[in-house]
């Protein structure tokens, strides 16, 4: 029988080795992990590279990771955010390397790694800072920059639905990096809402097969970050 | 010099949206467009983390944070929306299928130059998805404050910050006019309430064409 499931996060997260690279899901708010990256903190690995769109917000989830000193490099497109102290704190004393990635190149090199495809090339970043030192070939007439796939040890990820195969439904805008940073790493570990059975998904409507997914995290109850941010501008304000 | 408002600059943008577009909505001022979409247009707005269809903000109360735009913001899905992930909204953007797309900018040039992902100095950069919209977007418009909050012009002949993209913006919208880059100068399109060519002349960092 197959049966994905763990009944902690910690016990999915065991075998995080220091050192690993890391996709994390999410967009501003919508799809993170935060208790599955919440178990990696209390996990202990260290040394970590974090793949995200962001950097993080207030001090929860990934910028809870970066504030612990988990992370020696992030690789994300967009760290600005409306409560990204703890990156910027970091960022400007020289204790976290950042890669930044434009965020289709980002979302492609994902889903190149997962689709066996080592390379690409792109129009985006031709003629600024991000070509440098990348190699530009010309097809019908127009630069294009070579960008390489992003493959990764692990992959967190956060879904609505998921049976005990590891097939994945996601809630709206929350689906985001999800489906492309399943296919992407060696391990991949879903937290979400639902555990269905074999068959309770409408094959017509999965989103992510279960192919792609190793590890399930039964995870009912996620917090929510906008009460986290609300909280903490409440208590700065006091 | 009074000039438009914010919203009025949004709804001016929005003005200019064909019936049928599929238009994409960066952060900052662009979002506001989202809730001005003129009656009786049916335009598909899309929203780079994954969204097509997205609808003006919710009544308060009524948010749901798993539906939100580029800027992080909640939203609402019109009848007809569709979700998917970050690979099939850059391949929405990137392959040429997005009509027309309104970015926020530091600084565009007369030539359509745009920065608008780094200042420089030693804050972090934050690119999104800004490089592969202006390198997809068929149309590529901007929504800007006219100059900075010190008073210098950030439409200008040549940018002093790193680029997101060369030749790319066709059409700006600030507080004081709605000006096309072309080449030499930008050419005026339409005054803002009160505004006057001299004025506009001198806020501008390089020549204004007449329209």
């Amino acid at each position: 029988m197959i049966d994905k499931r763990f009944s902690n996060a910690l016990g999915a997260l065991h075998d995080v080795p220091d050192g690993a690279t890391i996709l994390i899901s999410g967009f501003g708010e919508a799809g993170n992990p935060t208790e599955l990256i919440h178990a990696l903190i209390e996990q202990g690995a260290r040394d970590l590279t974090v793949v995200n769109n962001n950097a993080g917000n207030g001090e929860i989830g990934l910028a809870l990771l970066l504030k612990e000193q988990r992370v020696r490099k992030i690789v994300c497109s967009f760290p600005r955010g409306s409560h990204s102290h703890v990156f910027d704190e970091l960022y400007r004393a020289g204790r976290l390397e950042l890669e930044l990635v434009p965020q289709g190149t980002l979302a492609e090199r994902i889903r190149a790694a997962g689709a066996g495809i080592p390379a690409f090339y792109t129009p985006t970043g031709v003629g600024t800072e991000i070509a440098r030192g990348k190699e530009t070939r010309s097809f019908g007439g127009r630069d294009y920059l070579l960008e390489t796939a992003l493959s990764a040890d692990f992959a967190l990820i956060k879904a609505e639905r998921a049976d005990r195969w590891g097939n994945l439904l996601y809630n709206k805008a929350a689906r985001n990096f999800a489906p492309v940073m399943a296919m992407a790493a060696k391990v991949t570990i879903v937290q979400t809402r639902h555990v269905l059975e074999p068959g309770d998904l409408d094959p017509e409507t999965i989103v992510t097969p279960s192919i792609f997914v190793d590890r399930i995290v039964h995870v009912p109850d996620p917090v929510r970050e906008s009460d986290h941010l609300a909280a903490l501008d409440k208590a700065r304000a006091a | 010099m009074t000039g438009w408002t914010r919203e009025e600059i949004a709804a001016r943008a929005a003005l200019d949206i064909p019936d049928g577009a599929y238009v994409n909505l960066g952060i900052g001022q662009p979002e506001r467009v989202a809730d001005l979409i003129p009656a009786g247009r049916e335009i598909i707005l899309h929203s780079e983390n994954g969204i097509l269809g997205m609808g003006a903000s919710p009544a308060p109360g009524d948010t749901d944070m798993e539906l939100i735009n580029a800027g992080k913001k909640p939203v609402t899905l019109v009848p007809g929306g569709a979700f998917f992930h970050h690979a099939d909204s850059f391949a929405m953007i990137r392959g040429g299928h997005i009509d027309v797309c309104i970015l926020g900018a530091f600084e565009v040039t007369c030539a359509g130059d745009i920065a608008n992902w780094s200042s420089g100095g030693n804050a972090a950069p934050a690119v999104g998805g800004a490089m592969d919209l202006v390198a997809g977007a068929r149309e590529v418009r901007v929504i800007m404050s006219h100059r900075t909050a010190s008073g210098h012009p950030k439409l200008v002949e040549t940018l002093t910050l790193p680029a997101t993209g060369l030749g790319v913006v066709k059409r700006i919208y600030t507080e004081l006019a709605v000006l096309d880059p072309a080449g030499d100068g930008f050419r005026l399109v339409e005054l803002g309430p009160d505004v006057d060519l001299p004025a506009l002349e001198r806020a501008t960092g390089a020549p204004i064409l007449a329209s």
